[in-house]
């Protein structure tokens, strides 16, 4: 075999260029920020003030955490009855199901706030009927339905995706061995989708755990999760160091969570059963 | 596969097709942009008549007027922050330029203190002469923030009040009045307060009766403590949302600018407003160049060119607010057209002589780190129902029992 | 019953799910401003949206923005690939492809921040006012494009037969012509969904956009937050029942398309077999 030519070897020249310049400094410049004080010496009181967020990490994990259980609680059965539908239903249900995702999260976060809101339809035809309001907006259940609302989309579609590649031939051997639908369904088709929730998880979690903009609408700027303390932050009170320390520990947490996740999904075949 | 070449062929057709517009889209402003100088004006939200609705477009009258008087093109690029501390953020963080700005009295200060502020050629803004003498001249009393006028042009001025819905809120309540109603349990969940350190720290100071510019610790956590107690009846911390929220009933009650509850009222005319006893605070928001500018005599054009008749009449009847300047408040048209909008309209806007109301003082740099920590306590003190966690360590024990139980079975059917 | 409650159980998450935009859309054609109720059906706004300047001009720069973006990245990214196939070190190799997976992994907030705070951190160094602004989102949006289109380009360079670019080469061509007319060709459906990918994901992003642009350049996106912010028009209804139904189209299209396309082949197929 010959020696790779010049072209070849320096193909990826630029891109490595590119990632050190815009991938590797900022990362650079979030641990600078994040380690120093305003006169630019080395200090730890960033870090130390992260005691006062404490509750605040501990909330947006417990939401993340809850709004992706929930997800998947929904969306699980969702895929599963949605892959047993007509090849040419599926179809429709798949541009159904893409049609959210790809519209902007805002547009869909306004919506739902719009509908749900003290004065919103949603209340005012409650009370047409005589019912009590529903104070959904600016409080914890309201910040977590958003994000469910927001982020069904991407548990459901990895699944439904497991669930038509799917040998269904499996199925019937189980069948066939005498399994009942239930074992079938536990002893089956979960392990074999593992890999969608897997992804599925991954794909609503992170965006929950770092979300402003549900929190800001849904929660009425009351519910302050770690997105909004970081947007703040930057956007209004200009105190960078805090903002970078708060985003470095995010960085880290996401990190240990997506590895977990990795974890089992590399455990051959999932969550083994 | 074909199907997988046949729609990325089709994606392909329609990415090409964007293409194809947008080179057309840049094409027809390139011809444009060539010789256009751009004005960048920053604004507060729902501060100028923007054409909405049939009002006067001013940025584009500003335009045009520019074209017929130089026969030269400038375009102006209008965008709009929603406090003075999101506006201060995004000028301090550099990287950006901005030829306009229109902060409020303190803010203004701090800007100056801290060198930012370009100070204006007044040749170039002849309309000076509109503004009334109170803020602008030897006898002004409102130029407070900036002795003399050297750095800004009051754009519009106005106090504080509380807005609440007559439908929602008792008429005949003994808190109507007073800030006491921003506390009253009775409207829990109805509630909004503003979402700025300043503005909101302010409400629980002129509820407490103490200074707002004062410089005692203490006195600023007593102010915090107020806040937090208010935390759990609030509905949320907004700022220009208050528009919708209020229109439509979602809140009850909310402290906001004056000038914004007219704007309000015209939608939902369930609602009243009224200066709180205790006393409020008096704001002037005023135009200034900032340092960066690279078009100076542009922007003082465009700050005269607000200062001129037509122009301020057309804000004043788009905002609500209280104009300093003598053409607005003189204008017969003007005064009509308050009235139609609610009878005491201009006397709630101009006729605030008797109104105990002070003003925010630019705080030192300490004070300020302190306010922002303050500020942050308040809003990273989140009270939760104990439901959210008990549903979370019941998730989190099912998830590790669960991998628990699996992999001891595991293990055990490894070792057969 | 069975299949009735399953069907039931979709129609009902999908009508949830449904509920907020459907009655976006409808109330886009509300003649009074308000969500409540409904006076009488009109395209007021609509026509508010479209003499509504900042709009248009935001649509303009999301679509400039959004081509660009993925061009640049498709370009930087499929070179990349090409280059990662050649390479011999398994430990460059996988470090390369790890950094350049920080974007995808990270949240959007953290990206946005860490490049607002590099490119502060160049302003001030430079002393440049006006830095923020198309520049440095063409930087973010090419940069986090960048991982998705290494990731669909990739994997086809694994799949090349590699014997081919021997023999082009053994026939006299240069490895740089061996690329072009022999490798580019077998690697093109790589190349175009990366563009796709990284095209609705520049023409989608709203996070880090919010932190590395200034107010004179807005995007589709930065102006509806911006809008959602204020006292929102009602023209916002109009502009986000265009986008849903915009996206509509593309997709039943994508799909739809491939499923004609489909049964061609198939009845062609079967023709045959009866022939």
């Amino acid at each position: 075999m010959r020696g790779k030519s010049l072209f070849q070897k320096m193909a990826a020249a630029p891109h490595i260029v590119w990632a050190v310049m815009f991938i590797v400094a900022p990362m650079l410049f979030v641990l600078y920020f994040a380690f120093t004080d305003e006169s630019g010496k080395f200090s730890l009181s960033n870090i130390s003030s992260l005691s006062g967020y404490s509750n605040v990490f501990i909330l947006s994990i417990a939401f993340a955490l809850i709004a992706t259980v929930v997800c998947l609680l929904i969306g699980y059965p969702l895929a599963y009855f949605m892959s047993k539908t007509s090849p040419k239903m599926k179809k429709i249900l798949m541009v159904l199901i893409m049609l959210p995702m790809w519209c902007n999260l805002l547009i869909r976060t306004y919506a739902l706030m719009a509908l749900l809101d003290n004065g919103g339809l949603l209340n005012t035809f409650l009370e047409n009927i005589g019912l009590d309001k529903l104070y959904i907006v600016g409080s914890d259940f309201g910040v977590i339905l958003g994000m469910v609302y927001d982020f069904l989309p991407y548990m459901v579609l990895p699944i439904f995706t497991a669930m038509t590649k799917l040998d269904h031939r499996y199925i019937e051997a189980a069948a066939d061995l005498g399994c009942n639908p239930i074992k079938t369904m536990i002893k089956v088709i979960m392990p074999l989708t593992a890999s969608g929730v897997i992804s599925g998880i991954t794909m609503v979690f992170v965006p929950s755990i770092s979300t402003f903009y549900i929190s800001q609408k849904l929660g009425a700027g009351k519910i302050d999760l770690i997105g909004d303390t970081i947007e703040r932050l930057f956007k209004n009170t200009s105190t960078y160091g805090v903002g970078a320390a708060i985003s470095l520990v995010m960085m880290i947490l996401i990190l240990i969570s997506v590895w977990i996740m990795n974890k089992f999904s590399d455990d051959e075949g999932g969550i083994v059963i | 596969m074909k199907t997988f070449i046949k729609r990325t062929f089709i994606f392909s057709l329609v990415l090409l097709s964007l293409l194809l517009l947008t080179a057309v889209f840049s094409s027809c402003s390139k011809d444009e942009s060539s010789d256009v100088t751009t004005l960048y004006v920053y604004n507060w939200g729902e501060y100028i008549s923007d054409g909405s609705e049939g009002t006067l477009n001013v940025n584009k009258e500003f335009e045009n007027w520019y074209y017929e008087t130089y026969g030269k093109r400038v375009k102006v690029s209008y965008s709009t922050y929603s406090s003075n501390e999101d506006m201060y953020a995004k000028l301090s963080g550099g990287a950006v330029n901005y030829d306009v700005i229109v902060p409020s009295d303190y803010m203004i200060e701090r800007l100056i203190s801290e060198d930012m502020l370009a100070p204006l050629n007044y040749g170039n803004i002849p309309n000076i002469e509109n503004i009334l003498p109170e803020f602008y001249g030897e006898d002004a009393k409102y130029d407070y923030y900036d002795k003399g006028s050297i750095y800004s042009v009051p754009y519009f001025y106005g106090m504080i009040g509380i807005i609440y819905n007559t439908t929602m809120v008792d008429p005949d309540d003994e808190d109507i009045g007073s800030w006491s109603l921003m506390w009253d349990d009775d409207y829990k969940g109805n509630i909004l307060q503003f979402n700025n350190s300043r503005d909101a720290f302010g409400t629980a100071q002129y509820y407490l009766g103490i200074d707002v510019n004062t410089d005692d610790i203490d006195e600023w956590r007593l102010a915090l403590k107020k806040l937090l107690e208010q935390k759990d009846f609030v509905q949320g911390y907004v700022m220009d949302e208050i528009f919708n929220k209020m229109e439509n009933g979602s809140a009850a009650i909310a402290a906001y600018y004056a000038g914004d509850f007219l704007a309000m009222y015209e939608n939902n005319e369930d609602l009243e407003f009224f200066y709180p006893k205790e006393g409020t605070n008096l704001y002037v928001d005023a135009m200034c160049i900032p340092k960066t500018s690279h078009n100076k005599e542009l922007a003082e054009m465009y700050i005269n060119f607000m200062l001129s008749e037509e122009i301020a009449v057309a804000n004043a009847e788009y905002t609500y607010y209280a104009s300093p300047n003598r053409t607005v408040v003189e204008n017969e048209e003007y005064i009509e057209y308050m009235s139609e909008i609610k009878e005491d309209a201009y006397e709630k806007m101009y006729g605030t002589d008797g109104v105990n109301a002070t003003a925010y003082v630019n705080l030192t740099s300490q004070k300020l780190a302190l306010v922002n920590e303050l500020w942050e306590e308040l809003k990273s003190n989140i009270d939760v129902s104990p439901t959210i966690y008990v549903i979370c360590a019941v998730i989190v024990i099912s998830i590790a029992s669960l991998t628990v139980f699996f992999g001891v079975r595991k293990k055990i059917r490894n070792n057969y | 019953m069975k299949k009735f409650l399953s069907g039931g159980y979709i129609f009902l998450i999908f009508a949830l799910l449904y509920a907020p935009i459907a009655v976006l859309i409808i109330f886009s054609f509300n003649d009074g401003g308000s969500l409540n109720e409904f006076t009488a059906f009109s395209f007021a706004w609509y026509k508010e949206l479209f003499a509504d300047e900042a709009a248009i001009t935001a649509l303009k720069n999301s679509l400039i923005l959004a081509v660009l973006s993925s061009v640049i990245a498709t370009v930087i990214g499929t070179f990349a690939a090409l280059g990662l196939h050649h390479m011999k070190s398994k430990v460059i190799k996988g470090s390369i492809k790890s950094v350049t997976n920080i974007p995808m992994m990270n949240p959007d907030i953290v990206t946005g921040v860490s490049m607002m705070l590099l490119f502060v951190a160049v302003a001030t160094f430079i002393k440049a006012n006006n830095f923020m602004g198309f520049g440095t989102m063409l930087v973010a949006h090419t940069t986090f494009n960048l991982p998705y289109v290494l990731l669909s380009v990739a994997p086809r360079f694994t799949q090349l037969d590699k014997s081919l670019s021997e023999a082009a080469q053994d026939l006299g061509c240069t490895p740089s012509r061996a690329f072009f007319s022999v490798e580019l060709p077998e690697i093109i459906p790589g190349i175009v969904s990366g563009l796709m990918l990284g095209f609705t994901m520049s023409l989608d992003d709203f996070v880090i956009s919010h932190f590395v642009s200034s107010p004179n350049f807005q995007t589709l996106p930065l102006y509806v937050y911006n809008q959602t912010v204020h006292n929102v028009k009602f023209s916002m209804y109009a502009l986000c029942a265009l986008i849903v139904a915009i996206i509509l189209v593309i997709l039943l299209a994508v799909n739809f398309a491939g499923s004609i396309s489909d049964r061609r082949s198939k009845s062609a197929r079967k023709g045959g077999a009866t022939k």
